[in-house]
């Protein structure tokens, strides 16, 4: 990943050096439109969160909508989204990483390697709205596996679970959640060399010692990186709650959606987006962590 | 002996068996279920009757234009970008490529509150230009959301060529910078391009939270609407939406190893 590379260049301070390998001054116009589009349309909702955030409804600079966000309900919001991403991560990431190494072992062209990985990409990314039509179809109220326990006799609707509480909100993003486990720990399980293996078992190593000593150590970095990735996406991610639940989840992006939209009191307008900056710091710092780890991660890649 | 090689197959055979349960389950429950006509019976009903609504035709024809739009722009931006920082600014690369994956911090709701914000005291001239049609509403800001899975698989595709030869080749034989891009450069990387259009056009498909925020009636939104009310046309769609993008990744997939690049899907995503 890109952000790892750049805290890995170190700077050179020698002025002949850089004259020397120096970049050509015309050449920077040619980055000029990309520069500009990205700081107009990315750049652009991001300074409208921070100073809406940071403004009371009159215009005058403000504190108060951080606060109000760190009163009730929000506190409570806050650890349901968190909770959400630790959940779904640590149940992702296991099944992930067990999947990944199942997978892993058949040869790259296999078919079973191309229907994971492209299955995986599917629903890891471009999922959203059709994977919990899925799981409305399977375990709503009139869904096929609802009807199917219902023969054997477990009626779930009897039962405090449904697709459209927190555990089914849960469940679904679980879908999604091991699939992107899946494409983030196979690069490094492949870089795991066959050699490592044969060298330890060659100086006496169990299987476990060898995981223990060897396989362990060097996928530490990678492995928790993918899961802090996997965390990020969970919290930021809204599309399937939004099909499941609606903004009435209690998930912050829901709440940032109720607070936003439809909406004309501009005070709770500005609250929505002091939400929205605390998710942006929340990403931010689990992406400084991830390029950290990247960086020790990255001295096995060579 | 025997017993260290029995131990790893059952835990694949069991992850493996779990993996199928999980996730073809729901598939074939929403398989079976959009099967499940109004009226009771087994048949297609639902695909036809989705196929005839007009309210999800109308917003899946401005969906695919949002698409169309999106896949243009992000070419015209990034085919450039990503030859120029090849060619002349190499060591610029990390940095442009750390940008393209700037998007990933801000979740696309968090882009939406600042876009409704913005829409709610925009000037006039401003509210014409961007918000009055979806069209040029989303598809910019789309396109930010394209970036990560342009920028890698351009990138890809480009320093698969001879960069530099291509182009002094070009250059001597009076070719300028346009007939450069679009005659010489451009079908050396056709791959590249329909992959990174592919995944744009999958992920304008599937955007739904931006849209809805603004209170744009794209597909994704129309889908979730209909599904209020006719839970079969719904799922049916959903059912066709998933194969179709897998068809598409699967057909990267074997693209990206038939050409000169050694890029998967996996390393791709």
């Amino acid at each position: 990943m890109g952000i790892v590379a750049v805290l890995d260049q170190s700077s050179s301070g020698d002025p002949a050096a850089r004259r020397r390998r120096g970049i050509p001054r015309g050449a920077w116009i040619g980055l000029a439109p990309f520069v500009v589009y990205v700081a107009l349309f990315l750049g652009g909702p991001l300074y409208e969160v921070l100073y809406g955030a940071l403004t009371s409804t009159k215009g005058a600079l403000t504190w108060s909508n951080f606060a109000t966000t760190f009163s009730a309900p929000y506190p409570a919001t806050f650890l349901s989204s968190l909770k959400l991403a630790v959940y779904t991560t640590l149940i992702g990431g296991v099944f992930g990483l067990w999947l990944a190494c199942a997978v892993a072992t058949a040869g790259p062209r296999s078919p079973l390697r191309r229907i994971v990985s492209t299955g995986s990409g599917v629903l890891a990314y471009f999922a959203g709205v059709p994977l919990a039509f899925a799981w409305i179809a399977a375990l709503g109220r009139f869904g096929e596996v609802t009807q199917l326990l219902q023969h054997i006799g477990i009626n779930l609707n009897n039962t405090s679970f449904t697709i459209s509480s927190l555990t089914g909100v849960e469940l679904a993003y679980v879908y999604f959640q091991i699939p992107l486990m899946v494409l983030l720990i196979t690069p490094a399980l492949e870089g795991l060399r066959p050699e490592w293996r044969e060298a330890a078992t060659g100086l006496g190593a169990s299987t476990f010692g060898y995981v223990r000593h060897v396989a362990a150590p060097v996928l530490a970095p990678a492995l928790i990186g993918a899961l802090l990735l996997l965390f990020g996406n969970a919290f930021a991610a809204y599309a399937t709650a939004y099909a499941l639940v609606g903004d009435t989840a209690n998930l912050v992006p829901s709440r940032i959606q109720e607070l936003v939209a439809g909406n004309v009191l501009v005070n709770e307008t500005n609250i929505g987006l002091a939400l929205g900056a605390e998710m942006v710091v929340v990403i931010a710092l689990v992406m400084v962590g991830y390029a950290m780890l990247q960086r020790r991660a990255g001295r096995w890649a060579q | 002996m025997k017993r260290r090689r029995r131990r790893p197959r059952i835990w694949r055979v069991t992850i493996l068996l779990l993996a199928a349960i999980y996730f073809l389950g729901p598939q074939i429950a929403a398989v079976r279920f959009s099967l499940v006509q109004q009226d009771g019976k087994t048949g297609l009903g639902n695909y036809t009757a989705a196929l005839h609504d007009s309210a999800l035709g109308a917003s899946l024809v401005t969906s695919v234009e949002i698409a169309a739009l999106t896949v243009a722009l992000m070419l015209v931006l990034m085919v450039p970008t990503v030859v120029w920082v090849r060619l002349r600014l190499p060591r610029l690369a990390l940095y442009v490529e750390t940008i393209s994956v700037l998007p990933i911090v801000i979740p696309p709701i968090v882009m939406a509150a600042g876009l409704a914000s913005l829409q709610s005291h925009a000037p006039a001239s401003l509210d014409n230009l961007l918000f009055a049609s979806p069209l040029t509403a989303l598809t910019p800001f789309y396109v930010i959301l394209a970036l990560p899975f342009a920028y890698r698989s351009l990138d890809v595709g480009v320093r698969a060529i001879d960069l530099r030869t291509l182009v002094d080749a070009a250059r001597s034989l009076g070719a300028g910078w346009s007939t450069l891009l679009i005659r010489v450069i451009l079908p050396n990387v056709r791959t590249a391009v329909l992959t990174a259009a592919s995944l744009t056009v999958a992920l304008v498909l599937a955007e739904v939270v931006i849209a809805v925020v603004l209170l744009y009636n794209t597909y994704p939104v129309q889908l979730v609407n209909t599904g209020q009310s006719l839970a079969g046309e719904a799922v049916a769609l959903s059912v066709l939406s998933l194969f179709v993008t897998w068809l598409l990744l699967v057909a990267i997939s074997f693209i990206g190893n038939r050409g000169a690049s050694k890029a998967r899907i996996g390393r791709l995503l």
